[in-house]
């Protein structure tokens, strides 16, 4: 049943949040600090071991994908709810600290890659 | 006269949302597919239509009207996690652990630069105060890692607003960038994914950035891109700030 899939990411993501709430607190930040990476992790690890042995039916797993295929119409839905207007009042300042963080970021995205994949890059040429 | 009309959307606003969502999707496919002939993805087109609603409204964009109050429910921190969460069942576990190293040089590296490139933004501009010099270092990481910071350290309103809107100019710019700049920065497989959240972490612009460029990227850099903020919110007001006062004198 479709019910049981949306129940499994449910359960994962309580769990996640609540690993990510507990590292915050014991970190003395307030908020969640990777609560969605253990999530992600948690139904990683936990749907394979299920589908391993067979418990995971299709049926089951058509109600994560469900979800999964609503991220970009939620992504949309998201982008339409930002404080577009604060981007524009913050003055000069805003716009450089912000647009040079971003651009240093893309810029080292290359070099960065380059770490753990020697191997990777002679199978793609 | 029309009164009974207004409980039928103050009730279903989340139904609504679903809806306004779904005919945004359908508008931007149809213009990418019959205006653009697929040059530009429908994905990235419906992200920029989202994007240029919320400039009818105001602090939560077009959440503000009380029309389209449930668009704040269905693009709240809830169902973004949720949604980025389900994602992980078509993510490899093989790859994401090649690229753990990768990905964790990234966040550090991400939060320093960042935070670098927003403190030297201030300083140019004339901030000699070492907290508010921290504190838009710490907004150009993101929009919650600004005020934290701010806080903690006791700013005033006014920098904790230009941090808050430093934050925002980044998950702006990397929404709409990303997909342009994809190709150059090599930015088509799971390990620079990876790399890229690490190194840009805001999860909006992280996720939405990912999704117009290519959908399969986006568990990836939404694993990486999660640990940003809280990273960020350990940095700043503790060594980054003694930092900066030390070298400030």
């Amino acid at each position: 049943m479709k019910i049981y899939g949306v129940a499994l990411l449910c359960g994962c993501f309580l769990a996640g949040k609540f690993l990510g709430l507990l590292l915050g607190d014991l970190l003395g930040i307030p908020g969640d600090i990777g609560g969605v990476g253990f999530a992600m992790f948690l139904l990683m690890a936990l749907s394979l071991m299920m589908r391993k042995k067979g418990w995971l039916s299709e049926a089951s797993e058509s109600g994560i994908a469900f979800w999964s295929a609503m991220y970009i119409p939620i992504i949309v839905a998201m982008a339409a709810c930002l404080n577009v207007h604060a981007a524009f009042g913050g003055g000069w300042i805003a716009v450089l600290a912000g647009a040079g963080a971003t651009a240093a970021g893309f810029f080292l995205v290359p070099l960065l890659s380059r770490i753990g994949r020697e191997g990777d890059d002679l199978k793609d040429e | 006269m029309m009164d009974w009309l207004d409980p039928l959307i103050e009730k279903n606003g989340l139904i609504l949302a679903f809806l306004v969502v779904g005919l945004i999707m359908a508008a931007a496919y149809g213009v990418s597919r019959y205006v653009t002939r697929g040059r530009i993805p429908g994905a990235a087109l419906a992200i920029i239509f989202g994007l240029a609603l919320a400039f009818l409204g105001g602090e939560k964009g077009i959440a503000d009207h009380p029309l389209f109050a449930g668009m704040a429910v269905l693009g709240g921190s809830m169902f973004r996690d949720f949604a980025v969460v389900a994602t992980a069942m078509g993510a490899d576990l093989e790859t994401i652990k090649k690229a753990g190293k990768a990905g964790v040089t990234a966040l550090f590296a991400g939060v320093l630069v960042a935070f670098a490139t927003g403190a030297l933004a201030a300083f140019a501009m004339g901030y000699t105060d070492p907290a508010a010099i921290t504190t838009i270092g710490a907004g150009a990481c993101t929009y919650i890692v600004g005020p934290v910071t701010g806080s903690a350290l006791g700013v005033s309103s006014e920098v904790i607003a230009i941090s808050v809107a430093a934050g925002v100019v980044k998950t702006l710019l990397a929404t709409v960038a990303t997909p342009l700049i994809a190709k150059k920065i090599r930015l088509d497989n799971p390990h620079a994914a990876m790399v890229f959240g690490g190194l840009i972490g805001t999860t909006s612009g992280v996720v939405a950035g990912l999704a117009a460029t290519d959908s399969r990227l986006v568990p990836y850099g939404a694993l990486t891109a999660t640990f940003y903020t809280g990273l960020g919110c350990l940095l700043c007001p503790s060594v980054l700030f003694i930092l900066v006062r030390a070298l400030m004198g």
